[in-house]
Parts: C-alpha cells; sequence; structure tokens
C-alpha cells in the first residue's frame, strides 16, 4: 500500500501534535495574566475605574523604566543583590560543612542535628532584634539574617544527600580500593550533587525572601527600600516595579544555579531531554 | 597447585547469626568454581570474604602469599545488580578501575573491553538508558578491564530474562576464555553451574557448610542438551537434595519436582 502525495500519515499528524503542544503549553498558561492585564488597562483607559491604588501595566512599565533610565533601579537592585550574596555565600558555606559533617558521622549528628533542628523551629524574622543588637543597623544584621535563611535548606539538603547515597556504590568503590579521598571525589560528591544543587536553589529562594524581610524592617537602599518607599509618598507603580524587579533577578539567579550546573547533571536527564 | 586458598573460614555476625563454618578450599589458577546451594546457606557470605568486602571472624582467605583482609587490586567482583555508577558514561564506568593508568591506554583498554562484550557502539551513552542485560554486560567489562587473577561474580544473572541470562553466560566464557582468569561465582541456578564451571560445590546452611563436590568435565562448549548435561544435572540436584537431608529424587530433573517426590514416597 502506498501513501498518495499530500496525504498525511498518523506519524505526521502525531508529530505535528506533539509539536504544537509543546509551544502551546506554556502559551496556555499566559492567557490569564495577560488578558487580566488588558482588561485592567482598558478599564482605567476608558475611566471605569481610577487606577490610582492598581496601576495598569502601562504605568508600571513607565515607573520601571523611569526608575531604570535614572539608575535609581540599578543601584538598589545591586544593593539588594549583594546583600543575597553575602549571606547566601555564608550560608551555603556553613550549610554545606555541617550538613557534610552531620550526614558523615552518626556521632556529630547526634551531637549537632537537635540543637540546629531547635534552632530552624524559630520564625527567621524572630532573631531580627536580637541580630540588630549584635550585629548593629547596618549591612552586619541583614547579611546575618539571611545567611540564617539560607543555612538550614542547604544543612538539611546535604546531610539528607549524604545519608541516602546508594551503599551499594559506595562498596564497588571499596572494591575497587578508592582512598578516602578519592571515595568522595568519585562516588559521594557526583551521588550527592543534583540533591545539592536543589538545596542551592531552596536556599536561594530563601534568601531573596529574607533579604526583603530586612529590607523592609529598615534600610536606605535596596529594592525593599523601594516597596518601603513606595508605600509611604503613595506610589503604587514603584512597589509594583520592585516587585517586578524581585521577580526577575530572583528567576534570574535561580537559572544561573541551575545553567552552572547543568553540565555536571547530564546524566540525570538523560531521558527528559529524548 | 592452588592459588586462592580458604583455611576454615567461618564468619558469625555481629547478631549471632552463623553464616559460615570452617570452609576450606583451594581454587587452581584458570578454574571455574561455582557455588551452588539455597537462600541462606552462607554463598554470598563466602564470596564476600574472598573479596576482602567483609572479613571472616575465623580462618584466613589467601590469595598466593597474601591474606585478605580488605579489596585487593588482583581480585575483581561482579555483582548481583549491574551497580553502574549514573554520572559516567558506559566507557566511563568501563574504565573505572584503571582511572591512574595513561589517558591513551585506558582508551585502549576499555574500547577493547566495550568491543568484547559488543557495546562499542554505546561507549558514550548513560548507564540508565541501558537495557538490564546490556548494564550487567557493561559491569562484566569494568571487572575485567584490571585484568585480575580472580573474578568472582554473585549470582549475576539471577536477575536476567533466560535467554539473556544464556547469552551472557557464553559472553563471559568469552571473555575469560581471552586470559583466563580464576572465577568463583555464586549461583542458584543449576544449569548455569553446569554450564560454566569446572568444580561445583553445593553448600548446606545454618551454618553455611560445603556439603559436596561435583567436578564438571564436559568439553567447552558444552551443549545444554546432550545426555551428559543431562547427567550432570541429576548429580547436582541429587547433591543439593542430600545437602538439605531430603529423600533422593534421581528421576526428576527439576529441584521442585524432587521435592515434590519426597513428599509423596
Amino acid at each position: 500500500m502506498t501513501i498518495a502525495a499530500g496525504q498525511v500519515t498518523p506519524e505526521q499528524r502525531k508529530a505535528t501534535r506533539d509539536r504544537v503542544a509543546r509551544w502551546s503549553w506554556p502559551v496556555v498558561g499566559l492567557i490569564l495574566p495577560v488578558a487580566a492585564g488588558l482588561l485592567w488597562e482598558l478599564a482605567v483607559r476608558s475611566g471605569w475605574a481610577s487606577g490610582r491604588l492598581v496601576p495598569p501595566p502601562s504605568v508600571i512599565f513607565a515607573t520601571f523604566w523611569e526608575l531604570a533610565e535614572t539608575g535609581e533601579l540599578q543601584r538598589h537592585a545591586l544593593a539588594t543583590c549583594l546583600r543575597v550574596a553575602a549571606g547566601f555565600g555564608i550560608g551555603v558555606v556553613a550549610g554545606t560543612l555541617a550538613g557534610a559533617l552531620t550526614g558523615y558521622s552518626a556521632f556529630i549528628q547526634r551531637l549537632l542535628d537537635p540543637t540546629l533542628q531547635a534552632l530552624r523551629a524559630i520564625p527567621s524574622i524572630a532573631w531580627v532584634p536580637l541580630f540588630v543588637l549584635w550585629f548593629g543597623i547596618f549591612e552586619g544584621s541583614k547579611i546575618t539574617l539571611i545567611a540564617v535563611g539560607v543555612f538550614f535548606p542547604v544543612y538539611l539538603g546535604v546531610m539528607g544527600a549524604i545519608m541516602s547515597v546508594d551503599r551499594k556504590l559506595v562498596e564497588v568503590g571499596r572494591a575497587f580500593r578508592l582512598s578516602d579521598a578519592a571515595m568522595v571525589r568519585r562516588i559521594l560528591l557526583p551521588a550527592v550533587l543534583p540533591a545539592y544543587v536543589l538545596a542551592l536553589r531552596s536556599g536561594l529562594g530563601l534568601g531573596w525572601m529574607f533579604v526583603v524581610a530586612a529590607e523592609l524592617l529598615g534600610a536606605s537602599e535596596g529594592l525593599g527600600y523601594l516597596l518601603i518607599d513606595g508605600q509611604q509618598l503613595g506610589k503604587p507603580a514603584q512597589i509594583v516595579a520592585a516587585i517586578v524587579a524581585f521577580a526577575i533577578i530572583g528567576k534570574t539567579t535561580d537559572w544561573i544555579v541551575s545553567a552552572v550546573a547543568a553540565p555536571f547533571l547530564r546524566w540525570e536527564d538523560a531521558f527528559v531531554r529524548l | 597447585m592452588t592459588m586462592l586458598n580458604l583455611e576454615r573460614v567461618g564468619k558469625t555476625y555481629p547478631n549471632g547469626v552463623h553464616a559460615l563454618d570452617a570452609v576450606t578450599l583451594g581454587v587452581a589458577p584458570g578454574e571455574i568454581v561455582a557455588v551452588i546451594g539455597g537462600s541462606g546457606c552462607g554463598k554470598s557470605t563466602l564470596l564476600r570474604a574472598i573479596s576482602g568486602l567483609d572479613t571472616p571472624t575465623q580462618g584466613s582467605v589467601r590469595l598466593d602469599d597474601v591474606t585478605i583482609t580488605r579489596p585487593h587490586e588482583q581480585i575483581g567482583i561482579i555483582f548481583q545488580e549491574p551497580r553502574l555508577l549514573p554520572w559516567l558514561t558506559v566507557a566511563g564506568n568501563v574504565g573505572f578501575g584503571i582511572e591512574d593508568r595513561p589517558k591513551q591506554e585506558r582508551v585502549g583498554r576499555v574500547a577493547h573491553a566495550l568491543d568484547r562484550v559488543g557495546l562499542s557502539e554505546k561507549a558514550n551513552v548513560w548507564p540508565r538508558e541501558l537495557s538490564g542485560g546490556q548494564a550487567q554486560r557493561v559491569a562484566i567489562a569494568r571487572a575485567l578491564v584490571p585484568q585480575p587473577q580472580v573474578l568472582l561474580l554473585d549470582e549475576p544473572f539471577s536477575a536476567l530474562d533466560a535467554f539473556t541470562r544464556v547469552d551472557l553466560q557464553d559472553h563471559l566464557l568469552n571473555l575469560w576464555n581471552e586470559f583466563k582468569p580464576t572465577l568463583v561465582m555464586v549461583t542458584h541456578d543449576v544449569e548455569e553451574a553446569i554450564a560454566l564451571a569446572d568444580r561445583i560445590l553445593v553448600m548446606r546452611p545454618h551454618p553455611g557448610q560445603i556439603a559436596d563436590e561435583i567436578e564438571i568435565d564436559l568439553p567447552r562448549p558444552r551443549d545444554r542438551q546432550s545426555a551428559a548435561f543431562d547427567f550432570a544435572k541429576r548429580r547436582v540436584l541429587t547433591a543439593l537434595d542430600r545437602s538439605l537431608d531430603r529423600a533422593v529424587g534421581v528421576e526428576h530433573p527439576e529441584q521442585k519436582a524432587a521435592q515434590g517426590a519426597a513428599m509423596w514416597w
């Protein structure tokens, strides 16, 4: 049986459908927010709503642009990024060390883990007054708060990852007579890496959350300051612009972590990419 | 002349289980020994003691003049599961044991080993993209690349379907032919033991001991359909039955049938 020219085989039809599906799924997700934005824009322009408290997209965009043109946005964003970077760095180093130690040694886990779990149960914002007393009202207390937020997910992630390394693969390392250092480098690190990247990403997410808290509680610059400033001066568009900036920068940094890790994790998604 | 010597090797686990009792055994260079027995007869414990992954609580394992207390470079092991490292490609896994060699030599030996197990085209594939049989072939290649004098196999094909299993047994014999390492393999598959081994050790449980020893001097390659093969099978099954203090059911080709017969009489 031959297939006439121009006739579409079921396989081709399925391929086309798959291609359309792959592009249309994200688009489906955009329908609601875009429609809502357009409707609100229309409502404000036609005078049905004042848009004073809820600015329409065009005003938000204009405010964003204005802040960017004067360099204000960059200055505040940079201040926030530096805080997150410092807090994230400290939190990751401390969390990784603590997680590695507790994951590796049952004794250290018994010694350290109960205390850390108890500290974890405290809402981190509750530390702020103490941190301000200890580290002053400027950068010290803010960076400490962020570091505390980042520490716990990284600590838990690393500890759990080390504890769940497949004992059978460790035995392969032993059968090939790996030294302790080689065991860490060739078995433990690669085995732990996927969970570690995940822990870093959730740590980073909490870092962004806590930088907002820290900056809301008193700062003279930073995206959080833009939020407070917008509230006090009654500029909702500036608040939303700062929120948009948070979203963009947060998503970008998360993407950077994933992208840096991706070459080392190719083995993991070999199936997904097929 | 034996190269691998076990002297009254015993193992009692910390929980008091007496898994292995006074096993004495000498294996000659290039010999293929199969250890067979029901589950819990200590055959895996025996293999782990030889590998140096576990140390016996009594007696000693010696390779030539060296007492084995931890993994030795001349002893390779193939586990029941492939245990490939998922973050290394197939080639990376095969070369895992010769990382310390110069790169050029490594590449050559890995390529050769992959060629010998028929997986050259899979060199750059991740382990999770392999079938069960392919993965176990990679594991065999990985264990053979360092060319150990002794290769231990712990029920290496038990997780595979019957066709793949026979295929891999033939594969293993081909590889063995290349540099004739000593093989000690644990199995619960009687046919597998007869197809491969020069000598079959039948083990008895509680505590694990060698109950019987059967020489298989059939020429290789062995015809699984031949009368001689069948006869050997009956001898092994009889020995297995005897090791479990069951009545002897020589007429029955399958252990299960023999068990049934024992109950009937």
